[in-house]
């Protein structure tokens, strides 16, 4: 242990930019190239479409943002859509705060970072930050976060001119390659038995109510799921001759 | 009114851009920060953060499947509700091996379509 800090801070910032040949950032990367096509169908220029992808970052917020555009709703309208459908952010940032955070890393610091957080950081991050030492996660998580962001925004605009091209049923796959990622990858990455329950509890909730309240449906889904859940795992532990 | 077409000036859709959809996501990390520099670790509070973003991820997947966009909509339900289950039974059955549920759900998708022409 006789290099200085400051030279392991670098290691671990690289080794975690080295998570953009992963399955989850390759994955997503295919995404990019589904909502790329998207964006070139709706009509959206390419600076708009570079803008979007960096300042967004979040890829469901960016798909229900080209709709608004599409629909032609006033800029409330458009921004109450998206802020509703990104409230899901809060507790995935809320919950990977304390996993990566040390005493002395300054708030300001993780304001900045959140950014980087979406879906895929977020199952990446869980997956592998628990082989990382404490006071170098956030390092970690910074070489991940700002390296695949900025590679997605290269991608973009690359492939602008054409992603037009692709045939109707690779488009399809790639949409379909991003539920069925998210499906494997965060149950593999899930720890505890209330997270299990969770997943096949909102799973089984987001399609009912769709039916119900469309507009908040994820919504609810999450804090209802996710609170069954967490009462079913207290219930469960709890129980006599366990 | 104040439609992303509203204005015909070359800034006009990146304002709107960073409003509606900057803003409108940050501002929910930022608050996510916040409250989690409040929890600590192994705590019954985390705990059940994780859970609702847990079920929130499990909403959001199930949507994508049912109620897709894009070339995805062409697709029967029924193709894209069979191939993905079957590709998370393989994830399960082989060793949580992510990649091997990846590989069989999109065979289907692709091997489901061609099949039914």
């Amino acid at each position: 242990m006789n290099t200085p800090p400051a030279e392991r801070g670098i290691h671990w910032f690289f080794k975690g930019a080295r998570g953009i040949t992963s399955l989850p950032a390759i994955i997503l990367m295919s995404a990019f190239v589904g909502f790329c096509g998207f964006a070139v169908e709706a009509g959206i220029p390419l600076g708009e479409t570079v803008f979007m992808t960096g300042m967004i970052w979040a890829l469901p917020a960016k798909v229900l943002l080209v709709g608004s555009i599409l629909a032609g709703v006033s800029l409330p309208a458009a921004f109450i859509t998206v802020a509703l459908s990104s409230i899901r952010l809060m507790p995935m940032v809320a919950a990977l705060i304390p996993e990566i955070r040390t005493e002395k890393t300054p708030t300001w610091l993780l304001l900045l970072l959140s950014h980087f957080i979406a879906i895929t950081a977020y199952v990446f991050t869980m997956e592998r930050i628990r082989d990382v030492p404490r006071e170098h996660r956030v390092a970690f998580f910074a070489g991940f976060g700002t390296t695949v962001t900025t590679a997605n925004i290269v991608l973009v605009a690359v492939i602008y001119s054409t992603v037009a091209n692709l045939p109707a049923m690779v488009a399809g796959a790639l949409f379909f390659l991003t539920p069925v990622y998210f499906l494997t990858s965060i149950w593999a990455s899930t720890r505890d038995r209330a997270g299990h329950i969770a997943m096949i509890v909102g799973l089984a909730l987001g399609p009912v109510f769709h039916q119900v309240a469309p507009e908040f449906d994820i919504l609810y889904a999450g804090v209802v799921g996710g609170t069954l859940a967490f009462l079913v795992d207290r219930v469960w532990k709890r129980r006599p001759g366990k | 009114m104040m439609s992303y077409a509203a204005l015909d000036a070359w800034w006009w859709p990146y304002v709107f851009i960073a409003v509606a959809g900057w803003l409108a996501t940050d501002i929910w990390r930022w608050l996510g920060v916040l409250v989690g520099n409040r929890l600590k670790q192994d705590s019954a509070a985390l705990t059940w953060v994780r859970a609702v973003a847990t079920a929130l991820l499990a909403a959001v997947i199930a949507k994508l499947i049912l109620y897709p966009t894009g070339e995805l909509k062409n697709v029967p339900v029924a193709l894209r509700l069979i191939a993905a289950s079957a590709g998370f039974a393989a994830f399960l059955i082989f060793g949580k091996r992510i990649w091997i549920g990846i590989l069989v759900a999109l065979a289907l998708l692709i091997g489901g379509q061609l099949l039914l022409g």
